[in-house]
Protein backbone atom coordinates (compact mmCIF):
# COMPACT_ATOMS: atom_id res chain seq x y z
CA UNK A 1 0.00 0.00 0.00
CA UNK A 2 2.59 2.53 1.00
CA UNK A 3 4.55 1.58 -1.82
CA UNK A 4 1.69 2.49 -4.23
CA UNK A 5 1.49 5.57 -2.44
CA UNK A 6 5.07 6.29 -3.09
CA UNK A 7 4.70 5.17 -6.74
CA UNK A 8 1.98 7.24 -6.84
CA UNK A 9 3.74 10.17 -5.65
CA UNK A 10 7.01 9.65 -7.46
CA UNK A 11 4.95 9.57 -11.08
CA UNK A 12 2.34 12.91 -10.18
CA UNK A 13 6.07 14.99 -9.47
CA UNK A 14 7.26 13.24 -12.22
CA UNK A 15 4.79 14.62 -14.11
CA UNK A 16 4.63 18.10 -12.52
CA UNK A 17 8.39 18.28 -13.81
CA UNK A 18 7.26 17.51 -17.18
CA UNK A 19 4.40 20.33 -17.41
CA UNK A 20 6.36 22.98 -15.85
CA UNK A 21 9.60 22.60 -18.08
CA UNK A 22 7.07 22.22 -21.24
CA UNK A 23 5.30 25.78 -20.06
CA UNK A 24 8.81 27.05 -20.62
CA UNK A 25 8.74 28.65 -24.22
CA UNK A 26 11.58 28.93 -26.52
CA UNK A 27 12.50 32.07 -28.21
CA UNK A 28 14.80 31.34 -30.55
CA UNK A 29 17.40 33.79 -32.32
CA UNK A 30 19.24 33.80 -35.64
CA UNK A 31 22.36 35.36 -34.00
CA UNK A 32 24.25 33.66 -31.29
CA UNK A 33 25.24 36.64 -29.76
CA UNK A 34 21.33 37.98 -29.69
CA UNK A 35 20.63 34.84 -27.97
CA UNK A 36 23.38 34.87 -25.10
CA UNK A 37 22.12 38.71 -24.75
CA UNK A 38 18.31 37.42 -23.79
CA UNK A 39 19.60 34.98 -21.96
CA UNK A 40 21.71 37.06 -19.47
CA UNK A 41 18.74 39.98 -19.61
CA UNK A 42 16.13 37.07 -18.47
CA UNK A 43 18.36 35.96 -15.35
CA UNK A 44 18.99 39.60 -15.09
CA UNK A 45 15.46 41.06 -14.59
CA UNK A 46 13.17 40.05 -11.34
CA UNK A 47 9.73 38.69 -11.66
CA UNK A 48 7.66 41.09 -10.26
CA UNK A 49 5.12 38.59 -9.51
CA UNK A 50 7.78 36.35 -7.17
CA UNK A 51 9.41 37.20 -3.76
CA UNK A 52 12.63 36.17 -5.69
CA UNK A 53 12.81 34.57 -9.10
CA UNK A 54 14.21 35.41 -12.43
CA UNK A 55 11.63 35.68 -15.17
CA UNK A 56 13.96 32.81 -16.42
CA UNK A 57 13.39 30.84 -13.96
CA UNK A 58 9.52 32.22 -13.03
CA UNK A 59 6.42 30.17 -14.78
CA UNK A 60 4.39 33.14 -13.99
CA UNK A 61 1.81 34.63 -16.20
CA UNK A 62 3.82 38.02 -16.35
CA UNK A 63 7.13 36.27 -16.43
CA UNK A 64 6.43 35.26 -19.74
CA UNK A 65 5.27 38.24 -20.73
CA UNK A 66 8.27 39.85 -19.46
CA UNK A 67 10.42 37.55 -21.82
CA UNK A 68 8.86 37.52 -24.47
CA UNK A 69 8.41 41.72 -24.55
CA UNK A 70 13.06 41.30 -23.65
CA UNK A 71 12.74 38.87 -27.43
CA UNK A 72 10.83 41.35 -28.85
CA UNK A 73 12.82 44.50 -27.93
CA UNK A 74 16.32 42.60 -28.60
CA UNK A 75 14.85 41.79 -32.07
CA UNK A 76 14.14 45.44 -32.54
CA UNK A 77 17.73 46.57 -31.62
CA UNK A 78 17.54 48.10 -28.69
CA UNK A 79 20.45 48.35 -26.30
CA UNK A 80 21.01 46.11 -23.00
CA UNK A 81 20.56 49.38 -20.90
CA UNK A 82 16.95 50.79 -23.15
CA UNK A 83 15.57 47.36 -22.44
CA UNK A 84 16.03 47.35 -18.65
CA UNK A 85 15.02 51.10 -18.58
CA UNK A 86 11.62 49.77 -20.17
CA UNK A 87 11.28 47.37 -17.50
CA UNK A 88 11.85 49.40 -14.64
CA UNK A 89 9.59 52.52 -15.81
CA UNK A 90 6.60 49.62 -15.75
CA UNK A 91 7.68 47.91 -12.89
CA UNK A 92 10.10 50.04 -10.87
CA UNK A 93 13.82 49.41 -9.20
CA UNK A 94 12.38 46.03 -8.36
CA UNK A 95 12.99 44.51 -11.63
CA UNK A 96 16.72 44.73 -11.26
CA UNK A 97 18.70 42.41 -9.76
CA UNK A 98 21.51 44.42 -9.79
CA UNK A 99 20.70 48.05 -8.84
CA UNK A 100 21.71 51.20 -10.38
CA UNK A 101 24.18 53.34 -8.72
CA UNK A 102 22.64 57.03 -7.76
CA UNK A 103 21.58 58.76 -5.27
CA UNK A 104 19.07 56.93 -3.76
CA UNK A 105 21.21 53.19 -3.64
CA UNK A 106 25.00 54.61 -2.72
CA UNK A 107 24.49 53.77 0.39
CA UNK A 108 23.65 50.51 -0.57
CA UNK A 109 26.61 49.87 -2.79
CA UNK A 110 29.09 51.97 -0.70
CA UNK A 111 27.63 50.23 2.70
CA UNK A 112 29.79 47.57 2.48
CA UNK A 113 33.13 49.45 2.02
CA UNK A 114 32.03 52.08 4.71
CA UNK A 115 31.84 49.34 7.21
CA UNK A 116 35.33 47.71 6.39
CA UNK A 117 36.47 51.76 6.59
CA UNK A 118 34.70 51.91 9.80
CA UNK A 119 36.23 49.04 10.95
CA UNK A 120 39.68 49.62 9.84
CA UNK A 121 39.42 52.77 11.73
CA UNK A 122 38.72 51.21 14.69
CA UNK A 123 40.86 48.79 14.93
CA UNK A 124 43.49 51.38 14.27
CA UNK A 125 42.62 53.51 17.09
CA UNK A 126 42.42 50.40 19.46
CA UNK A 127 45.95 49.43 18.34
CA UNK A 128 47.40 52.57 18.49
CA UNK A 129 45.91 52.94 21.94
CA UNK A 130 46.88 49.72 23.39
CA UNK A 131 51.16 51.00 21.93
CA UNK A 132 51.11 53.79 23.91
CA UNK A 133 49.82 52.34 27.07
CA UNK A 134 52.19 49.42 26.86
CA UNK A 135 54.72 49.36 29.77
CA UNK A 136 57.73 51.28 29.54
CA UNK A 137 56.37 54.18 27.64
CA UNK A 138 55.73 56.26 30.72
CA UNK A 139 54.52 59.85 31.03
CA UNK A 140 57.04 62.81 31.68
CA UNK A 141 55.23 62.91 35.75
CA UNK A 142 55.22 59.14 35.76
CA UNK A 143 59.40 58.48 34.74
CA UNK A 144 60.25 61.50 37.11
CA UNK A 145 58.45 59.53 39.71
CA UNK A 146 59.80 56.06 38.46
CA UNK A 147 63.38 57.44 38.64
CA UNK A 148 62.96 59.50 42.47
CA UNK A 149 61.76 55.79 43.10
CA UNK A 150 65.02 53.63 41.99
CA UNK A 151 67.36 57.20 43.07
CA UNK A 152 66.07 56.33 46.78
CA UNK A 153 66.27 52.50 46.16
CA UNK A 154 69.62 53.08 45.03
CA UNK A 155 71.74 55.11 47.79
CA UNK A 156 71.27 52.39 50.57
CA UNK A 157 72.22 49.60 48.40
CA UNK A 158 74.77 51.25 47.22
CA UNK A 159 76.15 52.33 51.19
CA UNK A 160 75.61 48.55 51.60
CA UNK A 161 77.78 47.32 49.10
CA UNK A 162 80.58 49.15 50.04
CA UNK A 163 80.34 49.53 54.17
CA UNK A 164 84.33 49.39 54.70
CA UNK A 165 85.24 52.42 52.43
CA UNK B 1 38.48 61.32 27.97
CA UNK B 2 35.94 58.65 28.64
CA UNK B 3 35.23 56.15 25.78
CA UNK B 4 32.87 54.26 26.86
CA UNK B 5 30.12 55.16 24.94
CA UNK B 6 31.42 53.85 21.67
CA UNK B 7 30.93 50.15 22.81
CA UNK B 8 27.61 50.68 22.35
CA UNK B 9 27.86 51.26 18.53
CA UNK B 10 27.64 47.46 17.89
CA UNK B 11 24.55 47.46 20.08
CA UNK B 12 23.10 50.72 18.32
CA UNK B 13 23.87 49.11 15.27
CA UNK B 14 21.88 45.59 15.87
CA UNK B 15 18.83 47.81 17.38
CA UNK B 16 18.65 49.95 13.90
CA UNK B 17 18.72 46.84 12.05
CA UNK B 18 16.35 44.75 14.06
CA UNK B 19 13.81 47.85 13.65
CA UNK B 20 14.07 47.98 10.02
CA UNK B 21 13.71 43.92 9.73
CA UNK B 22 11.17 43.83 12.09
CA UNK B 23 8.99 46.74 9.93
CA UNK B 24 9.96 44.50 7.40
CA UNK B 25 8.12 41.49 8.09
CA UNK B 26 4.88 43.58 9.02
CA UNK B 27 5.01 44.32 5.10
CA UNK B 28 2.83 42.52 2.55
CA UNK B 29 5.77 41.80 0.13
CA UNK B 30 3.41 41.64 -3.02
CA UNK B 31 2.39 45.32 -2.62
CA UNK B 32 4.75 47.22 -4.37
CA UNK B 33 4.66 51.27 -4.96
CA UNK B 34 3.78 51.68 -8.98
CA UNK B 35 6.29 53.53 -11.05
CA UNK B 36 3.97 55.26 -12.67
CA UNK B 37 2.73 57.20 -9.94
CA UNK B 38 2.85 60.66 -10.99
CA UNK B 39 3.73 59.69 -14.64
CA UNK B 40 1.60 60.14 -17.34
CA UNK B 41 -1.06 57.60 -18.14
CA UNK B 42 0.48 55.05 -21.40
CA UNK B 43 -0.85 55.66 -24.32
CA UNK B 44 -3.37 52.87 -25.90
CA UNK B 45 -5.58 52.30 -28.30
CA UNK B 46 -7.90 48.98 -27.52
CA UNK B 47 -11.19 48.10 -29.03
CA UNK B 48 -14.03 48.19 -26.77
CA UNK B 49 -15.55 44.86 -25.03
CA UNK B 50 -18.77 44.94 -26.38
CA UNK B 51 -17.96 46.13 -29.68
CA UNK B 52 -14.74 45.27 -31.64
CA UNK B 53 -15.03 48.76 -33.90
CA UNK B 54 -15.15 50.41 -31.15
CA UNK B 55 -11.74 52.01 -29.55
CA UNK B 56 -11.11 53.56 -26.43
CA UNK B 57 -7.79 55.58 -26.04
CA UNK B 58 -5.97 57.22 -23.79
CA UNK B 59 -7.84 60.54 -24.65
CA UNK B 60 -10.95 59.00 -23.67
CA UNK B 61 -9.64 59.24 -20.24
CA UNK B 62 -8.79 63.07 -20.28
CA UNK B 63 -11.39 65.48 -18.20
CA UNK B 64 -12.60 63.19 -15.84
CA UNK B 65 -10.96 61.37 -12.92
CA UNK B 66 -10.82 57.92 -13.63
CA UNK B 67 -10.58 54.79 -11.99
CA UNK B 68 -8.56 52.30 -14.06
CA UNK B 69 -9.16 48.82 -12.71
CA UNK B 70 -7.45 45.95 -14.55
CA UNK B 71 -9.48 42.91 -14.30
CA UNK B 72 -10.03 39.49 -16.07
CA UNK B 73 -13.09 36.55 -15.58
CA UNK B 74 -10.39 34.27 -15.17
CA UNK B 75 -9.18 35.97 -11.75
CA UNK B 76 -11.66 35.15 -8.62
CA UNK B 77 -10.49 37.97 -6.95
CA UNK B 78 -11.76 40.00 -8.98
CA UNK B 79 -15.21 38.13 -8.91
CA UNK B 80 -14.78 38.95 -5.12
CA UNK B 81 -13.84 42.78 -5.87
CA UNK B 82 -17.23 43.54 -8.60
CA UNK B 83 -19.44 44.26 -5.32
CA UNK B 84 -16.78 47.47 -4.28
CA UNK B 85 -16.84 48.18 -7.94
CA UNK B 86 -20.38 48.78 -8.30
CA UNK B 87 -20.60 50.61 -5.11
CA UNK B 88 -18.19 52.71 -6.60
CA UNK B 89 -19.92 53.00 -9.81
CA UNK B 90 -23.30 54.44 -7.61
CA UNK B 91 -21.18 57.16 -5.85
CA UNK B 92 -20.59 58.52 -8.98
CA UNK B 93 -16.98 57.24 -9.95
CA UNK B 94 -15.84 56.70 -13.44
CA UNK B 95 -14.34 53.30 -13.72
CA UNK B 96 -12.45 52.27 -17.29
CA UNK B 97 -12.00 48.47 -16.99
CA UNK B 98 -8.98 46.98 -18.88
CA UNK B 99 -9.80 43.31 -19.52
CA UNK B 100 -6.55 41.58 -19.37
CA UNK B 101 -5.83 37.86 -21.09
CA UNK B 102 -9.32 37.51 -21.58
CA UNK B 103 -11.34 36.22 -24.23
CA UNK B 104 -15.06 38.28 -25.34
CA UNK B 105 -17.40 35.33 -24.32
CA UNK B 106 -15.87 35.00 -20.65
CA UNK B 107 -15.75 38.57 -19.88
CA UNK B 108 -19.43 39.69 -20.96
CA UNK B 109 -20.44 36.05 -19.41
CA UNK B 110 -18.83 37.63 -16.57
CA UNK B 111 -20.38 40.82 -16.53
CA UNK B 112 -23.56 39.66 -16.86
CA UNK B 113 -23.07 37.66 -13.46
CA UNK B 114 -21.74 39.63 -11.22
CA UNK B 115 -23.03 43.20 -12.64
CA UNK B 116 -21.56 45.69 -14.80
CA UNK B 117 -19.57 48.83 -12.90
CA UNK B 118 -17.41 49.85 -16.14
CA UNK B 119 -18.71 53.15 -17.67
CA UNK B 120 -15.94 52.36 -20.60
CA UNK B 121 -14.67 49.04 -21.01
CA UNK B 122 -11.02 47.96 -23.21
CA UNK B 123 -10.92 44.50 -24.44
CA UNK B 124 -6.92 44.08 -23.93
CA UNK B 125 -6.37 40.41 -24.55
CA UNK B 126 -2.64 40.40 -25.15
CA UNK B 127 -2.32 42.05 -22.14
CA UNK B 128 -0.21 45.08 -23.92
CA UNK B 129 -1.69 48.00 -21.86
CA UNK B 130 -1.36 45.46 -18.69
CA UNK B 131 2.45 45.43 -19.25
CA UNK B 132 2.66 49.30 -20.02
CA UNK B 133 1.01 49.72 -16.39
CA UNK B 134 3.06 47.20 -14.66
CA UNK B 135 0.32 45.47 -13.98
CA UNK B 136 1.91 42.05 -12.88
CA UNK B 137 -1.65 40.42 -11.51
CA UNK B 138 -5.74 41.04 -11.73
CA UNK B 139 -7.12 42.87 -10.21
CA UNK B 140 -4.80 46.12 -9.90
CA UNK B 141 -6.19 49.53 -9.76
CA UNK B 142 -5.21 53.03 -10.83
CA UNK B 143 -6.71 56.82 -10.39
CA UNK B 144 -5.86 58.99 -13.10
CA UNK B 145 -6.68 62.42 -12.80
CA UNK B 146 -8.20 64.51 -15.26
CA UNK B 147 -5.20 65.59 -17.06
CA UNK B 148 -4.27 61.49 -17.46
CA UNK B 149 -1.71 61.30 -15.01
CA UNK B 150 -1.93 57.96 -12.73
CA UNK B 151 -1.83 59.61 -9.27
CA UNK B 152 -2.33 55.79 -6.80
CA UNK B 153 -1.96 52.50 -7.48
CA UNK B 154 -3.79 49.96 -6.12
CA UNK B 155 -2.22 46.37 -5.78
CA UNK B 156 -4.40 43.82 -5.48
CA UNK B 157 -8.34 43.95 -4.32
CA UNK B 158 -10.25 46.64 -3.31
CA UNK B 159 -11.28 45.64 -0.13
CA UNK B 160 -15.16 46.91 1.36
CA UNK B 161 -13.08 48.62 3.66
CA UNK B 162 -10.78 50.47 0.78
CA UNK B 163 -13.73 51.71 -1.08
CA UNK B 164 -14.60 54.85 2.30
CA UNK B 165 -11.00 54.41 3.61
CA UNK B 166 -8.69 54.92 0.49
CA UNK B 167 -9.99 55.14 -2.93
CA UNK B 168 -12.99 57.48 -2.14
CA UNK B 169 -10.60 60.13 -0.54
CA UNK B 170 -8.51 59.33 -3.37
CA UNK B 171 -10.70 60.13 -6.16
CA UNK B 172 -12.00 63.44 -4.40
CA UNK B 173 -8.97 64.90 -3.51
CA UNK B 174 -7.72 64.27 -7.38
CA UNK B 175 -11.30 66.05 -8.84
CA UNK B 176 -10.27 68.92 -6.57
CA UNK B 177 -7.23 69.87 -7.60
Amino acid sequence: MVLFLRLGLILTLALATLSARAAIEVHTFDDPALEARYTRLIDELRCPKCQNESISASNSMISKDMRAQVATLLAQGKSDDAIKAYMVKRFGDYVLYDPRLEARTWLLWGGPLLGLLLGGVIIWRVVRARRQSAPGQLSAPERARLEALLAAHEEPSRSREHPND
Amino acid sequence: MNRRWLLFIPLAGFLVLAVMLWVGLGKDPSSRDSALIDQPMPEFSLTALDDPTVTIERADLLGHVTLVNVWGSWCPTCKDEMPQLLALRKAGVRILGVDYKDTRVDARDFLNRFGNPFELSAFDPDGTLGLDLGVYGAPESFIVDAQGVVRYHHTGYIKPDDVKDTILPEIQSWSSS
